[in-house]
């Protein structure tokens, strides 16, 4: 037999020989060796199977003995989740990489625009999901001790008989406690991976299933002799038939499936510690076989158990009690460090999980509420929040304990691990619903996860303390507060149902009606829709989307805050990159929303997202992404599209401007090849009078003997010509005058017929019969207000005109008057050769002369009136259609000209 | 992303074959894990019971089928099944033969 003590001493040098494993796993990583070992699928899969606690390695024969093969269940669940890995699992690692995600309340609450108060919440049900699973551990523990401390007790097995179960349980929680602290917080950033303890616990999945195997092998060939032998007395035993209800067989594989994604600890070694994607596919397989493997030889253990041992032995520790019964002390021994390992393991993880979401979702958004400008202070904030994860181990293996020492490791505690699952599991809507589905909401989530954590305290953690303990007997029978439809165990009066089938259906089923009613319903926040389209979306783009907009975030203050966090040499490494990256060669990188986004991902890895977010926003300050942002990116595309079609508008005025300058320029060249053909008429003009005027002068001065007749012709001759000059300059002069727009208009009153006559006569005055001019007198008799003298000065220059340039043979002019109640227009149409068409756009310019046109005037007659008429406020135009050459002038309505 | 043409060359023909047996994989092992919701339960009829032995046997058999098919699979597809772009319809097809 061995004695309390050797067993103590071999457990401690067990224990000893974790710690040393761990402490070279984590030494060989520091100094990147052993990455073979570290970085194993082997590992990754022996890591999982801290699924199998002792639970499994006690209870599972146990359970086989009340229940037969209804313990299957519970690796069935699994196997299946990991066989259909492609599904859930696989998305679930990839958005744990991408997302750097440290725990299942980190996993919801970044889904869910990274809200924390549903982080709280996810941690506060793991916390209460899982402490009566740490402390169903502890009592596994303790129970096995006690098999050795007082063999004569193995009937009845009085937990805690012949050692003090307490104290016992208290050495045990203090021991693993230590190992967490030691090896589970030695770096901060859990996306860094815990060699150490994955290391430990790969050993103790191959010392547990080692275990489990000796004794099931010995079980079969040594006690039963042989497999046909064993099977026919396991037909032949109580538990010799298959009598599973359909309903708990469906419920608990559902159940114990959902659990393995669910469970913190399983989360914690799946995706949060996984290496590599790859690995997933491998364990895929490989996991279940391990736990087909586990739970081979539980059924032979337990039908020989029952046959062998005497009656009223506690069956949850035939694994132990069957081989000291036969004697075999050794294997008694490694089935004692298989349940160790077991409950170690379990405890270790689930405690580092559970420490991770306490420390990042509760304490330390506590501790920055409590510092309002805390991000940017000084002070270590990596010390607070090492300390804060250590503490929260303590704590939690400290509920663990009060739990064990409260239930006074009750009978209740065997159920424990089915409650358990219930718990977690009403993680899953929220969660597959997060990953699936981008309508899935933060509020839909909130009231799904409430709902369900309700039931499933009211249906089947608060019975399981026992009736009359928490819920007295009346609640059972007439239901809370006397509504007949609120019975623990017949919700709607539908009864009849197992109760735990009808625990896990209840809660789960509503739990995920409400989630997709409530979001259906609500409108999720713009962050929420980020963080969904990049869950949902995560094999599409695995790049972030962007968050941070602001750009006002100092690099100082980051650089500051992620030193605190991350460390000073990791933050300066990753800034030093991030710079490098932007182009500069040394110095801080800009705070670009990408490189903010990037810190915070880096952030969220040491202490969650919803920490990370916070604390960034501190300093970043406002939200991330309102609706404003993203109307603005909505608007940024609009504004493009305004922009190019500005951009076209202008370029088509711009066209517009260069035909209209191209027609200036021609105009301009034109004019200045007329101002040329001007000038050299003007010098032609001046010269040919003054030679006159010289030459007569000359003769008048120097010849002797002129008749008086011919004197008087020279005289007059050279009077004339003076006359033409004159006329040339004064032409000049009133052009000039009037285009200054120094002209003081002399308004009068008379009829248009007086204005026209005189201007005829004058204009025809020593051209008799030259031309003919048609007038009708009935339209002329209007009266006018105006600058007459002006106005007839037009006249005279368009029948002068008309008379001078007709070449008709025989020369008419009609002038029609139309007045209706627009202005008075007054048509002089010849029946002339008219002007040619590339001239019409000139004739009113200075020094214009028709081209090829014999004449005495300068070029200035019309260039005149069209100045004369645009100061009477009206107009004049040459008229292209029509038979001849047509001017139409045109006077305002009023006739009030210049007044 | 280039248009993956309609039909595959025989090579990434198989291998997207296998990762369809890589989905469905659960899907047969959902139903072969409750066919024991069929078998006769004693409280509904003692006579007629599923002996522990048979129901065992049944069990851990479709167990290892699934974990050998699960093991299998991964032989044909390990090398692209875990690949970011792994997807295979998502894939642009290996063209290089073999």
């Amino acid at each position: 037999m061995v004695s309390l003590n050797q067993l103590v001493i071999v457990c401690l040098t067990y224990v000893a020989g974790l710690f040393f494993v761990a402490f070279m796993a984590e030494r060989a990583a520091l100094r990147g060796r052993g990455g073979w070992l570290l970085h194993s699928p082997l590992v990754y899969t022996l890591s999982l199977s801290i699924y199998c606690t002792a639970w499994t390695f006690y209870g599972a024969v146990g359970y086989a003995a009340r229940s037969g093969l209804e313990y299957v269940t519970i690796y069935l669940g699994p196997s299946l989740v990991m066989f259909g890995w492609w599904w859930v699992l696989r998305r679930l690692v990839r958005i744990g990489r991408s997302q750097r995600v440290t725990s299942v309340a980190d996993l919801i609450s970044s889904r869910y625009g990274k809200s924390n108060l549903l982080a709280i919440i996810v941690t506060v049900m793991a916390v209460v999901g899982v402490t009566p699973y740490i402390a169903l551990q502890l009592q596994s523990v303790v129970l096995s001790l006690s098999i050795f401390a007082a063999p004569e007790a193995i009937p009845g097995a009085e937990v805690g008989a012949g050692i003090n179960a307490g104290r016992a349980a208290l050495w045990v929680a203090l021991g693993l406690a230590l190992f967490t602290v030691l090896f589970g917080t030695r770096n901060l950033n859990v996306n860094e991976r815990h060699h150490g303890v994955v290391i430990a616990v790969a050993v103790e999945a191959v010392v547990k299933l080692v275990a489990l195997l000796a004794v099931g092998i010995f079980v079969v060939w040594g006690v039963a002799g042989g497999l046909t032998e064993t099977m026919t007395r396991i037909d032949a035993s109580e538990i010799g038939a298959f009598r599973v209800q359909g309903s708990r067989w469906a419920a608990l594989t559902a159940l114990s499936g959902a659990a393995l994604l669910c469970l913190p600890r399983m989360f914690q070694v799946m995706v949060v510690e996984n290496d590599d994607e790859r690995y997933l596919q491998i364990a895929s397989w490989a996991f279940p076989l391990y736990m087909l493997l586990m739970s081979l030889f539980v059924v032979p253990i337990a039908v020989v158990g029952l046959d062998l041992l005497p009656e009223g032995s506690n069956p949850d520790l035939f694994v132990l009690s069957l081989p000291l019964s036969q004697g075999q002390n050794g294997l008694a021994m490694l089935s004692f460090l298989g349940g160790f390992s077991s409950a170690t393991s379990m405890v270790i993880v689930a405690t580092l999980a559970l420490s991770t979401m306490v420390s990042n979702h509760i304490v330390m958004p506590i501790w920055l509420a409590l510092r309002r400008d805390g991000a940017t202070q000084s002070g270590d904030v990596r010390n607070v929040v090492i300390l804060a994860r250590r503490l929260s181990i303590l704590l939690i293996i400290g509920l663990g304990f009060l739990y064990y020492r409260s239930s006074g490791g009750s009978g209740a505690l065997a159920a424990i691990g089915t409650i358990s699952f219930g718990g977690v599991a009403q993680f899953l809507p929220a969660m597959l619903g997060g990953i699936f589905w981008r309508g899935a909401t933060r509020m839909g989530a909130l009231c799904g996860l409430s709902l369900g954590f309700a039931l499933w305290l009211f249906t089947m953690l608060l019975p399981s303390f026992g009736m009359d303990t928490v819920l007295s007997q009346a609640v059972y029978e007439t239901g809370l507060m006397g509504l007949g439809w609120l019975r623990p165990q017949a919700l709607f009066g539908i009864e009849g149902l197992d109760p735990t089938v009808h625990a896990v259906v209840w809660s789960l089923s509503l739990n995920a009606i409400i989630f997709v009613v409530v979001s259906l319903f609500t409108f999720p926040d713009p962050v929420e829709r980020l963080q969904g389209a990049q869950f949902v979306n995560v094999f599409d783009h695995s790049s972030p989307a962007r968050g941070w907009t602001a750009s006002v975030a100092g690099s100082e203050d980051l650089m500051i805050m992620a030193q605190r966090i991350l460390g000073a040499r990791e933050a300066q490494a990753f800034f030093a990159g991030e710079a490098r990256r932007q182009g500069f060669a040394d110095g801080l990188p800009q705070p670009t929303p990408r490189f903010v986004q990037a810190l915070e991902r880096e952030l969220a890895g040491a202490v969650g997202a919803a920490t990370a977010h916070a604390m960034v926003a501190q300093i970043v300050g406002g939200t991330s992404v309102s609706v404003q942002d993203l109307l603005a990116v909505a608007d940024e595309s609009a504004q493009m599209l305004e922009y190019s079609s500005q951009l076209e508008a202008k370029s088509r005025e711009l066209s517009q401007t260069a035909a209209q300058l191209r027609e200036a320029n021609e105009k301009l060249t034109q004019l200045s090849l007329q101002k040329d053909g001007f000038l050299s008429q003007i010098s032609h003009e001046l010269r040919t009078p003054m030679t006159s005027i010289r030459s007569f002068s000359e003769i008048l001065r120097d010849a002797k003997g002129i008749k008086a007749a011919d004197k008087t012709r020279y005289a007059s001759i050279i009077h004339d010509e003076t006359i033409r000059l004159t006329r040339l300059l004064d032409d000049l002069l009133d052009l000039s005058v009037l285009q200054n727009g120094q002209v003081t208009l002399n308004v009068q009153s008379a009829p248009l017929s007086r204005v026209l006559d005189q201007a005829i006569t004058t204009a025809l005055a020593g051209r008799n019969g030259a031309l003919a001019i048609c007038r009708d007198p009935l339209t002329e008799a209007l009266p006018l207000t105006t600058d007459l003298d002006r106005l007839g000065q037009v006249f005279i220059n368009l029948v002068a005109n008309a008379a001078k340039y007709c070449r008709a043979a025989e020369p008419e002019l009609s002038i029609k008057v139309q007045e209706s109640d627009g202005p008075l227009v007054i048509d002089f149409v010849d029946n002339g050769a008219g002007i040619a068409e590339d001239a019409q756009a000139v004739i009113f310019e200075k020094f214009f002369r028709v081209h090829g046109v014999e004449g005495e005037g300068a070029g200035l007659g019309l260039a005149i009136c069209h100045e004369i008429m645009t100061r009477l406020g009206g107009g004049i135009r040459y008229l292209p259609q029509g038979a001849g050459t047509g001017f139409r002038i045109w006077l305002p309505a009023e006739r009030e000209a210049g007044v | 992303m280039a248009r993956s043409p309609i039909f595959l060359e025989r090579r990434s023909y198989r291998v997207r074959r296998m990762m369809d047996a890589v989905r469905l994989l659960p899907v047969l092992g959902l139903a072969l894990f409750m066919v024991p919701l069929i078998w006769p339960v004693p409280s509904d009829d003692p006579s007629e019971t599923m002996p522990m032995s048979t129901a065992l046997e049944y069990l851990f058999g479709a167990w290892m089928f699934l974990v050998l098919a699960g093991w299998l699979l991964w032989r044909r597809t390990g090398a692209h099944a875990a690949d970011p772009a792994s997807d295979p319809a998502a894939k642009p097809p290996v063209t290089e033969a073999r």
